[in-house]
């Protein structure tokens, strides 16, 4: 199983990976449109967070035993037992924000409508997601964890 | 004979399912559940109400859960009685479930203080998918409701019935509403936000008898405060809160005090017996005391841990504590642990509140730790806060950033991220 690593002295603060992560998961797959055409306007799942002079990028870590899934009030967020990933079903959240309260990460936000939540899927479907393979200095990278 | 008997199937007993079968692939578990339906989510009944919600979206784990689990599912049936010496669970039809292991998952049951005229058509408690039904069936025909109880239930309650187009009156006992989870701050937003989408707030006031219609005594038209005044409705729903449904227990050996007294293992007074849930009364990481804390994250936290106690595989709960979100109006709001001590005294106060964009933050620190959180309209960075709470991380140097716009993860101290974030 893969996860994403963060490495803080290699991030630059470009901010490329939330660019990257909003146009993966926009409608049209088009920075331009994603960004001023669409609506509601996609939201990306990762954040950069900066304090000068440290910056490195923040997304959900699919933790081995998840917070967001005990706590979640609906069954919505799941831990998916084959690939490890902790997987949000945005058709059954009630948007109650039990799950914000309690990742240590802070990596889930609210989406853009405002009634249900959002976090890294992994970019289901691609092989690297596009936050890692955009980044312009290696400070986001795959590693390998034991199933 | 089961291996192991859970009575409850919300989150505290199917959270022991999943747990023991995580330890345990074959032994027996029997589930005897009151409720016939499949296991749904609680907090979604007000969804029902409103529409937001069908059945299926509130089922809270996939279908085919007891099949999957390979459970011995007895659905609509409840447990009567208790033999702990001879460790048998009678059921209403009088057979008898022997068991290894039990898990009292039995959950609360609303409080309903004796009120005049309690009987009339039209009078609704509101904790089950059968009263969400119910209610739901006698909307249609109703103009107006007053909800008893100004708590998490009754406000979530109200929303969905300002939804269906009803006129709402909600009545509070204390002198202001959401008292346990609020400050008289944030109280008093989310009251101008429910009183502009038209709901009538009234403060410090019970109810103290419902009255009937002039047509037909035995239908609500109405209710008496303890003032005098009177609030005319079709319909009374009684939302202050839920008590332990502990009474299986009385006459036993089990230790109770509100709920059934556990240990950091789900473990009850007697040996075999586990209790966890709204019905348990568990470690509180805060006060340091065992308390009631009927919240969802926290019944499905201790189910998994008496799961794993009671496969065999030692877990030690780690403690809750108040901790609520709540979507309700329109303005999200997260309240941890103690946001509104009673005596200020030893504890440091931090807010920041811009009533324009109708922000409000505070944190409470005892000892430069965090114990308080409460956050209304930006909450997205909480459970970081709520990490260094549950570590009981020293903040005095950077405590300035807390509530700050981008405080996160970048803000804290390197060392301790290192410390908290990377095993
Ligand atoms: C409207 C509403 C909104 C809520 N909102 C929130 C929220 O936003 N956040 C939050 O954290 N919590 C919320 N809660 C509380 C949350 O639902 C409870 O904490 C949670 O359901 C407790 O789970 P439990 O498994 O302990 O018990 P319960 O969910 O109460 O389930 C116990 C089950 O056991 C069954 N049972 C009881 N006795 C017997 C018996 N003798 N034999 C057989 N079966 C029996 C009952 O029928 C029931 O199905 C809300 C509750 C309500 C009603
Ligand atoms: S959302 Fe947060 S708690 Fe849930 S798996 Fe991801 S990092 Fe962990
Ligand atoms: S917001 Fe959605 S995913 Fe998060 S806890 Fe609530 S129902 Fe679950």
């Amino acid at each position: 199983m893969k996860r994403i690593v963060a490495k803080e002295e290699f991030c630059i603060g470009c901010g490329l990976c939330e660019v990257y992560c909003t146009v993966q998961h926009s409608k049209s797959k088009d920075v331009i449109k994603a960004y001023n055409r669409e609506n509601p306007r996609p939201l990306g799942r990762v954040r950069l967070e900066v304090n000068k002079p440290v910056s490195f990028a923040v997304q959900c870590r699919h933790c081995e035993d998840a917070p967001c899934v005990t706590a979640c009030l609906s069954g919505a967020m799941k831990k998916d037992e084959s690939t490890g990933l902790v997987i949000h079903d945005a058709e059954k959240c009630m948007g109650c924000w039990t799950c914000i309260m309690v990742c240590p990460y802070g990596a889930i936000k609210m989406d853009a409508s405002g009634k249900v939540v959002s976090k890294c899927d992994f970019c289901s479907g691609l092989d690297v997601p596009a936050c890692v393979a955009n980044c312009p200095n290696g400070a986001l990278v795959l590693i390998e964890v034991k199933p | 004979m089961a291996k192991y008997v859970i009575i409850g199937a919300s989150a505290a007993g199917i959270s022991a399912v999943e747990a023991i079968r995580e330890v345990d692939p074959v032994s027996t578990i029997t589930v005897v559940s009151e409720e016939p339906c499949p296991s749904y989510s609680r907090p979604m009944i007000s969804d029902l109400v409103s529409g937001k919600a069908n059945f299926e979206k509130m089922l809270c784990r996939d279908g085919q859960f007891w099949e999957k689990n390979n459970v011995q599912a007895l659905t609509g049936q409840r447990a009567v009685s208790l033999n702990l010496k001879e460790k048998y669970v009678v059921l209403d039809n009088g057979a008898r479930v022997s068991f290894e292991k039990l898990l009292i998952a039995t959950g609360g049951k609303p409080f309903v203080p004796k009120i005049e005229g309690a009987d009339k058509k039209g009078v609704f408690t509101f904790t089950k998918l059968s009263d969400a039904e119910s209610l739901a069936a006698e909307i249609e025909k109703a103009k107006s409701a007053v909800v008893v109880g100004g708590g998490l239930i009754g406000v979530s309650l109200t929303e969905a019935l300002v939804k269906r187009g009803l006129k709402v009156t909600i009545v509070e006992l204390q002198n202001k509403i959401l008292s346990l989870i609020l400050d008289a701050t944030a109280s008093d937003m989310v009251a101008n936000v429910m009183e502009r989408a038209g709901v009538t707030i009234v403060t410090g006031q019970s109810v103290q008898r419902i009255l009937g219609k002039p047509e037909d005594e035995r239908v609500v038209g109405g209710v008496v405060l303890t003032n005098g005044n009177s609030v005319q409705c079709d319909m009374v729903i009684i939302a202050i809160g839920v008590v332990p449904r502990a009474e299986l227990v009385s006459g036993t050996d089990v230790k109770t005090n509100r709920g059934i007294l556990v240990d950091r293992f789900m473990r009850t007074s007697v040996p075999d017996v586990y209790a966890s849930g709204d019905v348990a009364e568990a470690y509180d990481f805060i006060s340091g005391e065992n308390r009631l804390l009927p919240l969802w994250p926290l019944a499905q936290l201790e189910g998994r841990v008496a799961g794993y106690n009671m496969a065999g595989k030692k877990a030690e709960y780690p403690g809750g504590t108040a901790m609520s979100a709540l979507k309700y109006f329109g303005i999200p709001i997260i309240s941890i642990g103690l946001v509104n001590p009673k005596n200020a005294e030893g504890y440091e106060i931090l807010t920041r509140y811009e009533p324009e964009k109708r922000l409000y933050k505070k944190i409470v620190l005892k000892d430069d730790v965090i114990v308080g959180i409460l956050l209304l309209n930006d909450i997205e960075r909480a459970g970081v806060l709520f990490n260094l709470m549950k570590n009981s991380v020293n903040v005095k140097k950077f405590k300035q950033a807390l509530l700050s716009e981008n405080f996160g993860l970048a803000t804290l101290p390197s060392s301790l991220r290192k410390r908290l974030y990377l095993e």
